[in-house]
């Protein structure tokens, strides 16, 4: 009979905002017992952090519990006292957070780190925790064990350091540990080494755990139990497979069935079509220091090319030479079968007008003190000239096609809308320009699943409307099964595969794309399992070299 | 030595008093968290605060005059403590009706405003009104020279003061009342037009080499850095110096230079910070965006990146203009800033410099530099106040 | 460690290059002296040999680059020049005993040296503690109050507070002069006695600048993930600052200082002038007013020297205590 290791019931938190308390979690019960792994999943905004660490009985500053209970193994954590936290904080529960770089300080060793908590709780001595530290190393699949521990955190690379922060927190061998989304930071190919890390420690030394992220195929391979939580509610909790095969609340149904959103796939371009855009051996540099070799794509009407890979595989640097804003050192770019100049302040208004960006941040790419209608009136006003109530007209008729209210937002600042909405105008603003191909910059990449699933949904629409082209920017595979046409994949500022995309997600692949294509998670729970046994568990450093 | 027995024999005193009074807390209360986990330190530094306050009220309520000497210390602290309470509440009246009356915004800007904001506000709003209206507010003129020199502050005869000069008159014979309101006038209005002088010039270049880049923004930075490599003053007083020969041989008046010279060292301070808001904005991608669109320079500095520079933009004219202020308070506290006839405090300060050797005796004679240096002082402290309340509010730091 | 050695010298070689940059701007602003300054400035009593002595000596005969390079070569070897004043007096009393700027200097230079010195005795750990204390209890009545304090103590002109101290410390209490005339071979003690109350004013604005700026960093340091981390692991708050926090928050805070000592030159200026107190800053204020071009343009490049010196030691010492520098990847 397992025992019941946490027992949280109608936990109540509050936040501070401009001096006025607000609650952000409104009454949540969670049950863990002895060795279990409970997923805890939401959208930003959700509470899940502020649980997980409330869990602990901490709060960050600006946050308070208002009310409820945390039993933990018979103590209250909510009412104990300071010094009765401290003994249980690190000893008995403990904490991986998001960001390992942020986390390690900088000043000490990892293994001075991994070391403080098992003697600042009279577990072991110094040395013995040392040996015991780098077993752990082992255990994690780190590289040279032995040695990793006496680096300084910035000598190591990120995924190495969430593992080494998993084992400082299996130190004391706590009775559960709080992993707080460990890989949301880590590319696709490093997320499989730490996800298979967590998941054998944790099942090796019979350590419960709290999962908390917002990736639904992660936590399908991770948790025993899964919890949805809604803007500080709970929706529903279950069993991993049945909630994944039958989930009970529409919200939850509505999470799981994103990832099914997809566009019919288009024919294959005619030969000897003219292209839309067309890369035509473009090499590029900052400065001194070369990021694009020879890439050659072409891009033609209506139709959406993906382009994918990690970060630092330049495609964002590819967008910037089709703008102009990085004019290439070698080859150059047609639109339309007539060459453009390099430089964007060499180009004519026209040729601007037709090629348009949507950032990824909404934040930075709209102006914080211009109203709505200024930052969609203004493009409608510099290309078509129009003024006063006609450019009033046309500003309204684009916010209609973005699918938001025109007398309710004309007005507004963006600080007063949300994430997605922000997103929209970006897409507006673009449109407002009448352009024939708009290049999207991983514009939903910062997004919610549901709120990226309206925005990929809404930016097809206008493609069939407006027959506009689009070169998609992302490195989230899902998207590109969604939405595109055909992909493009690159690696360290070179094309590695193009084609089709029914082609793509077939085999046989570059190496690279097929490393990417079986790095995704899927919402299988053995899906981790098989993975690891496809490529053979002492494959995967291999497999992963220059990642890692 | 008794001095030092005393000290140690009071911290011995303070520390068994903040354990025991942690412990009965902790006993009377239940172990409420508040005593349960209260370091030692905060229990100490509670007690020796009720210590320092009892201390305080004591000595406030001593005895004004002892035998017909008046125990100028008592004076003094009174003078001092008053003033401070009489601050606090005009503050919180202030705000008050801030809160109450005005416009949607001004009211709502009234509600968050702490107190320290409200008394700056109030202060400068006074001392603009005293520059402005100066004309009209003082009695005399500041040039004015009366017969009768040297008399004392109080405008009580038997003391030697003399109704018709409530603040008396220095050694020349001019009224020190008006020269102080002239003053205002003189130090806070040279010291605001500098601060525009210095804002206009290093605030555009700044911009201008946040978004042109390039060699300008290597030359203007290298330029700067040197001219900030000579500490703020000596420059100043360095140039001063060969300023007043050229002011000889051309007659024009050393004021002038002043201006120019501190509005150029300054420049330099507002070049730096201004450069790094603009590059701050121009790095965000609307900035990008309207570039790609193929927008002018005018429209992308006036509708772009102006509005998004003006929070931190003002904040440093505040503390420019404290910094200004300051420097030419001081170089004329030295003799070489702003030359006698025109009332200046920093002047005033120097001239009557020595009454407050008097102070023992005779406290009212001292008020008469500490006034005009007080003056200096309580504008740069409200700037100040008022400065760091809008830094706080713009940087959204969640206390 | 080859990496950090190239980065302090890069900022070695930079300090010396402002210098000499800004030694080029102290012999251009002092060169743009009108043609017959030597006459206005020692005015009526200007002698035909005091005038013709200042004129070969600053070589105005030369031309521009032959006369910085001149001066500079003279500065470099120890000859700052002969003060205006004393060429005037020695010329009327008819006598050679020139003394050379660099011997007027000199004594001055260590009394200044002196004065902030022992301000940088009590300012330093006063302002820390209090920094670090304000930062750990931030927002309560304590650190209110240091706020409002220092905030007041670094806006107030020099001068006033050097009044006030005068007044409470000198008139009301005689507890000490109010000048500070010390002169060389005063015993220890009683020149202890004179400049405590210049000491007192500038570490009153010192300590305020610097405190507060500490604050800033500490609490800065504070809001770090890894102190969160650490507080999560159970460590008591003692060690948590101790171990996490302060060996994070050498390089801001020897930064803080270094700033400030920096800022202390020119504070002593003024300070020197209401206490009379013989040191550089006195000095230079006098040959301001008498414009004694060689003693103005000798102390300039002192208080300069000065200042790119703290400022420079600054940027090393934070480059040394940033652990990412000193163990590179």
């Amino acid at each position: 009979m397992t025992e019941q290791l946490l027992k949280i019931r109608g936990l109540k938190i509050e936040g501070k905002s401009d001096e006025v308390w607000i609650p952000i979690v409104n009454g949540i019960d969670l049950d863990l017992k002895k060795g279990e792994v409970l997923g805890l999943i939401g959208e930003s905004g959700a509470g899940k952090s502020t649980v997980g660490l409330a869990a602990m009985g901490f709060t960050r500053d600006g946050c308070r519990i208002s009310g409820g209970s945390v039993d933990f193994d018979g103590v209250d954590l909510v009412t104990a006292s300071a010094a009765v936290k401290r003994n249980m904080l690190g000893k008995r529960i403990a904490y991986v957070a998001q960001s390992a770089a942020a986390s390690f300080n900088p000043a000490h060793r990892l293994i001075d780190q991994h070391t403080e908590a098992p003697t600042q709780h009279k577990l072991r001595v110094k040395a013995e925790s040392e040996l015991d530290g780098m077993e752990l190393y082992r255990r994690l699949r780190l590289p040279d064990p032995d040695y990793i521990g006496f680096r300084y955190p910035h000598q190591v690379s990120g995924g190495q350091l969430q593992r080494a922060m998993t084992a400082m927190a299996m130190s004391c061998r706590p009775d559960f540990i709080i992993f707080d989304e460990p890989t949301t930071a880590l590319d696709v190919t490093t997320q499989i080494e730490v996800l298979a890390a967590i998941r054998d420690i944790v099942e090796q030394l019979d350590t419960a755990a709290i999962y908390i992220t917002h990736d639904l195929a992660v936590v399908a391979q991770m948790a025993d139990r899964i919890k949805v939580l809604l803007r500080g509610d709970e929706v529903e909790e279950a069993e991993t497979r049945a909630m994944l095969s039958a989930p009970r609340e529409d919200y939850t149904k509505s999470l799981w069935a994103v990832r099914s959103f997809q566009r019919p796939a288009k024919p294959a371009i005619s030969a000897g079509a003219t292209p839309i855009v067309s890369l035509k051996n473009v090499s590029a540099a900052y400065g001194k220091s070369p990021v694009l070799f020879d890439v050659a794509f072409d891009i033609h009407a209506g139709r959406t090319v993906a382009v994918v890979g990690e970060s630092g595989s330049g495609k964002s640097t590819t967008a910037r030479c089709i703008t102009g804003l990085l004019p290439p050192s070698l080859g150059y770019i047609e639109f339309n079968g007539e060459v453009l100049p390099l430089d964007y302040r060499k180009r004519s208004k026209d040729q601007l007008r037709q090629v348009q960006m949507i950032y990824q941040m909404a934040d930075t790419a709209l102006n914080p003190r211009s109203s709505i209608g200024d930052i969609i009136g203004r493009p409608v006003q510099f290309y078509s000239g129009l003024t006063g109530s006609a450019k009033r007209k046309r500003v309204e008729e684009l916010l209609a096609q973005i699918e938001l209210e025109p007398g309710q937002y004309i007005d507004r600042l963006p600080s007063e809308l949300s994430g997605g909405q922000k997103q929209r105008i970006g897409i507006a603003r673009a449109l407002a320009a009448e352009p024939q191909f708009v290049i999207c910059d991983e514009v939903t990449s910062a997004l919610d699943q549901l709120v990226a699933e309206g925005i990929l949904k809404l930016l097809s629409q206008l493609q069939d409307d407006l027959g506009l082209s689009y070169m998609f920017i992302t490195h989230d595979l899902a998207t590109v099964r969604a939405i595109s046409d055909d992909v493009v994949v690159m690696k360290d500022g070179r094309v590695v595969e193009q084609g089709l995309k029914a082609e793509m997600f077939q085999p046989p692949h570059h190496p690279y794309t097929d490393l990417l294509l079986s790095s995704v998670p899927e919402m299988d729970p053995d899906w981790l399992t098989n993975l690891l046994n496809g490529r053979g568990v002492d494959n995967i450093g291999d497999a992963a070299v220059g990642k890692m | 030595m008794s001095w030092l027995l005393n000290l140690i024999l009071i911290l011995i005193a303070t520390t068994v008093v903040a354990w025991v009074f942690r412990f009965l807390g902790q006993k009377f209360t239940h172990n409420k968290p508040f005593f349960r986990d209260m370091p030692f330190v905060v229990a100490f530094g509670y007690v020796a605060g009720l210590l320092v306050l009892i201390a305080a009220v004591s000595y406030y309520f001593r005895p004004v005059e002892v035998n017909g000497v008046p125990s100028a210390g008592v004076i003094f602290f009174r003078w001092a403590v008053q003033g401070f309470i009489g601050f606090a509440i005009a503050a919180y009246l202030f705000r008050l009706f801030g809160r109450a009356v005005g416009t949607a915004g001004t009211r709502k800007l009234f509600r968050a405003m702490p107190l320290t904001a409200a008394f700056g506000v109030l202060v400068i709003l006074l001392y603009a009104i005293v520059s402005i209206f100066a004309g009209s507010i003082a009695p005399y003129g500041q040039e004015e020279i009366f017969a009768n020199a040297n008399i004392v502050p109080g405008g009580n005869p038997m003391m030697g003061g003399d109704p018709n000069f409530p603040l008396g008159t220095d050694q020349i014979g001019r009224d020190i009342y008006s020269r102080l309101i002239y003053g205002a006038q003189n130090t806070v209005g040279i010291a605001f037009a500098t601060t525009c002088l210095a804002f206009f010039v290093g605030g555009s270049l700044g911009f201008l080499a946040a978004i042109v880049g390039g060699w300008l923004d290597q030359i203007l930075s290298r330029a700067v850095d040197v001219l900030m490599a000579i500490p703020a003053l000596i420059f100043a007083l360095l140039l001063m110096t060969i300023a007043s020969v050229w002011s000889n041989q051309l007659g024009v008046d050393r004021t002038i230079f002043m201006v120019l010279i501190i509005a150029m060292i300054d420049s330099t301070r507002v070049y730096r910070l201004s450069r790094a808001v603009g590059q701050n904005i121009v790095v965000m991608d609307y900035i990008e965006a309207a570039k790609l669109r193929g927008e002018g320079m005018g429209y992308l500095i006036f509708k772009e990146i102006l509005p998004n520079a003006t929070a931190p933009l003002l904040a440093e004219f505040g503390l420019r203009f404290c910094f200004v202020f300051l420097t030419i308070a001081s170089l004329s506290f030295l003799g070489v800033g702003i030359q006698p006839p025109l009332a200046d405090w920093g002047t005033m300060v120097k001239d009557l410099s020595q009454f407050i050797n008097f102070a023992a005796f005779a406290p009212n004679v001292a008020t008469a530099p500490l006034l005009a240096a007080g003056a200096i002082a309580l504008l740069t402290v409200a700037v100040n106040f008022v400065v760091d309340w809008m830094l706080h509010k713009s940087s959204g730091l969640k206390d | 460690m080859g990496s950090i050695f190239q980065i302090i010298l890069q900022r070695l070689v930079l300090g010396i290059l402002t210098l000499l940059i800004v030694s080029v701007v102290i012999f251009v602003a002092v060169n743009a002296l009108p043609g017959d300054f030597a006459q206005a400035i020692l005015g009526q009593g200007a002698t035909e040999e005091a005038v013709a002595q200042i004129r070969a000596d600053l070589g105005l005969d030369q031309n521009y680059f032959m006369r910085y390079f001149s001066w500079l070569a003279n500065v470099l070897t120890g000859n700052l020049g002969i003060s205006f004043a004393q060429m005037n007096f020695a010329s009327n009393m008819g006598g050679d005993q020139l003394v050379g700027v660099v011997e007027q200097i000199a004594p001055r230079f260590k009394a200044t040296m002196f004065l902030a010195g022992v301000t940088a005795m009590f300012a330093v750990p006063i302002s820390i503690t209090l920094g670090v204390l304000a930062a750990l209890y931030r927002n309560s009545i304590f650190d209110r109050a240091v706020n409002i304090t220092t905030l007041s103590s670094i806006s107030s002109p020099e001068f006033f507070l050097a009044y006030i101290l005068i007044l409470v410390l000198a008139v009301l209490n005689p507890i000490f002069p109010s000048l500070s005339n010390v002169y060389e071979g005063m015993a220890l003690g009683e020149k202890l006695n004179r400049t405590m109350l210049p000491a007192l004013t500038l570490t009153l604005v010192v300590t305020a600048h610097m405190m507060r700026m500490t604050r800033a960093a500490i609490i800065n340091l504070l809001a770090s993930p890894y102190i969160e981390m650490a507080r999560l692991k159970g460590i008591k708050p003692m060690r948590v600052i101790v171990r996490h926090a302060l060996p994070n928050a050498l390089a801001p805070i020897i930064n803080v200082i270094a700033l400030n000592l920096a800022y202390l030159i020119t504070g002593v200026v003024v300070v020197e002038v209401v206490f009379v107190y013989p040191g550089i800053g006195q000095l230079f204020v006098d040959s301001v007013k008498i414009r004694d071009i060689p003693v103005v343009q000798a102390c300039c490049l002192i208080f300069a020297a000065a200042y790119i010196l703290l400022n420079l030691m600054a940027d090393i010492l934070s480059i040394l205590s940033n652990p990412r520098l000193r163990h590179p990847k």
